[in-house]
């Protein structure tokens, strides 16, 4: 570690691979309300749980962005960070409101947390993935509008290089795109149009950012390759990003009462998204290939590559199947939504944000890389999450494709009950896919502990 | 890459794309408020305040995180943009009085224990939902 600064990350990535086991195990209990519909009814109804297993994504996926940048901004700065001791404070107080959060949504009716919150003062609640309560997402605003001024301080003082100018515009626009979640108007249609901004604008938008920098950061690190030619690499990505992911906004467009023209400007765009996604990976493997020096961290290099490779899969390929308008008409608000959103949100944003704690991690603990045997049980996580989620996607799209089949598409349509039923069978496989996926968090968990001779001293 | 296409230039394309793609966009998002109130039913919205509560229950009861309307939210529970079409007003009002089902093993809906008022809101706020202008979807009644 370079910077005694940097030390604050090490809370941050605790916290968050706690809250990734949250996820999955909500995850787990929502598998099984598919096939057992009664399962844990009605002490956890399945809304109760999805909230929970979406929220806790949210939540340790920014912590690790949080992370990842008071890790890497003092290194790319070359400067202690502007104030450590906000940092630990913003931790705890994002902590405490996520924790407050959760135990809310299990111990309380919605809406009698809706009245005990203040809903009413300003009513925010209730809209897919932003159904925190007002004061948490007024802490969710402070939070990050402290961290950024935090980081903000740190870039301004010291170098200013393309990789944390990159960063900054993502985490500035993560900040700024979630105010749109204070905006909810009566009228359904405008609703779900600037619901989009939060949602969409962030993770086809500036997460993108986020992660094209993290992993550029990383890939200097364990390549030793030019900084010179990783940050043309970064720039490019993220133009490409931007150019496809803002305008491709319009693919959420078609059927919510928005003007059809969207339907022209949303497929076009929306089918050039996965461009950049696929020059993230060349980006990764090129940059292997090209390596100057042998990093002992055999674990982070692994992970990068999976983030390349997955994220391409995951957003790219399964985003591109049903994104053209004449196909998404058949499949929107289907299995195939449910499919692409795991790939793409494990590939994409959970890959990086392990891969920058892989890095970093050992490092902040006193060595270089860990010992050979805690990276081979890492590696031995690693498959064993990335081949259960692409099992999982598997299984959501062949339930997905024989839904839109009998609900959709059949001459005596089915009702979505009975359609249900119907597929059943790869819901169970996905369950089970699922069990593998714990499987190798706590194989992930697990390797943090491992004994054994560790690598050079940082 | 070229020895002649520099950081600098990879930035400026950057920037540059950035920004006029996002006034595209603002551009389009513009038109759009143009063309959407003769598809979106702000007519009925603004003469029947019962839409607009039926929408708050909908939202403080978290009705998204089982169902989807037009097509988004949680795919657990049929789909609620066009079920004032697939079912009407009193089957609706019926359904949602009489659950959970408890039938072992079938996904069970909670009892929100609504007075008449709020079910005739949330039937309201549903026949809104289903006579905004989707571009004809779902492709058919089941959604």
């Amino acid at each position: 570690m370079q910077y005694k600064s940097q030390s604050v990350a090490k809370l941050y990535f605790i916290a968050a691979i706690g809250l990734f086991v949250a996820q999955i195990l909500f995850g787990l209990v929502m598998g099984l309300q598919y096939v057992m519909g009664d399962f844990l009814f009605p002490h956890i109804p399945f809304n109760v749980a999805r909230m929970v297993h979406t929220n806790a994504l949210i939540v340790w996926l920014l912590m690790g962005f949080m992370g990842a940048a008071y890790y890497l901004v003092p290194e790319e700065s070359e400067t202690e960070l502007f104030s450590p001791k906000l940092a630990v404070l913003m931790f705890w107080i994002f902590l405490v409101a996520a924790a407050l959060t959760v135990v809310g949504y299990l111990l309380v009716p919605y809406a009698g947390l809706a009245k005990l919150t203040g809903n009413d003062l300003l009513p925010t609640m209730g809209r897919e993935f932003l159904e925190q309560p007002l004061p948490t997402k007024l802490g969710i605003v402070v939070v990050a509008l402290v961290f950024l001024f935090n980081i903000t301080m740190t870039v301004l003082k010291g170098r200013k290089t393309s990789i944390s100018i990159v960063l900054l515009l993502g985490l500035w626009g993560l900040a700024i795109f979630f105010l749109f979640s204070f905006y909810n108007p009566d009228n359904v249609v405008k609703d779900k149009f600037y619901w989009w901004w939060v949602v969409h604008l962030w993770v086809e938008g500036v997460w993108e950012l986020i992660l094209g920098a993290i992993l550029a950061f990383v890939l200097i690190k364990v390549t030793g390759v030019d900084r010179e030619v990783i940050e043309k690499w970064l720039y490019v990505i993220v133009t490409l990003t931007l150019i496809t992911g803002i305008i491709g906004t319009g693919h959420h467009y078609y059927w919510i009462g928005t003007p059809e023209y969207w339907q022209w400007w949303g497929s076009i765009f929306s089918a050039l998204e996965p461009i950049p996604f696929f020059a993230m990976t060349l980006f990764a493997f090129n940059m292997v290939n090209r390596r100057r020096r042998e990093h002992p961290n055999k674990a982070a290099t692994l992970w990068a590559l999976g983030t390349g490779v997955m994220s391409f899969l995951g957003a790219g390929v399964w985003g591109f199947l049903h994104t053209l308008a004449p196909v998404n008409f058949y499949t929107h608000g289907t299995q195939i939504t449910a499919a692409h959103g795991h790939m793409a949100f494990y590939g994409a944003y959970v890959m990086v944000v392990l891969t920058m704690i892989s890095y970093a991690m050992p490092i902040l603990r006193g060595r270089a890389a860990n010992s050979n045997k805690a990276q081979v049980m890492e590696m031995w996580a690693f498959w064993l999450m990335t081949v259960a989620i692409v099992f999982i996607t598997l299984f959501l799209t062949a339930a997905g494709i024989l839904q839109v089949w009998l609900q959709r598409i059949a001459a005596t349509p089915m009702s979505f009950m009975d359609t249900q039923d119907k597929v059943a069978l790869f819901y169970w496989m996905r369950e089970w896919a699922g069990v593998v996926f714990l499987i190798g968090l706590l194989v992930y968990i697990w390797s943090f502990f491992c004994k054994g001779e560790d690598k050079t001293a940082a | 890459m070229a020895g002649t296409f520099t950081t600098s230039m990879a930035r400026n394309i950057f920037f540059g794309g950035t920004i006029f793609f996002l006034l595209v966009f603002l551009a389009l998002t513009f038109q759009n408020e143009q063309i959407i109130p003769q598809r979106d039913q702000r007519a009925q919205l603004a003469a029947n305040p019962a839409i607009a509560a039926g929408k708050k229950l909908w939202e403080t009861n978290q009705c998204i995180g089982c169902h989807t309307l037009l097509g988004e939210g949680a795919y657990f529970a049929p789909e609620l943009g066009n079920v004032y079409k697939r079912r009407g007003p009193e089957f609706i009002k019926a359904w949602i009085k009489t659950q959970p089902t408890n039938t072992p093993g079938r996904r069970q809906m909670p009892q929100f224990n609504f007075t008449e008022q709020q079910l005739d809101d949330l039937t309201a706020f549903f026949k809104y939902v289903s006579e905004i202008n989707t571009s004809n979807w779902p492709p058919n009644i089941e959604g």
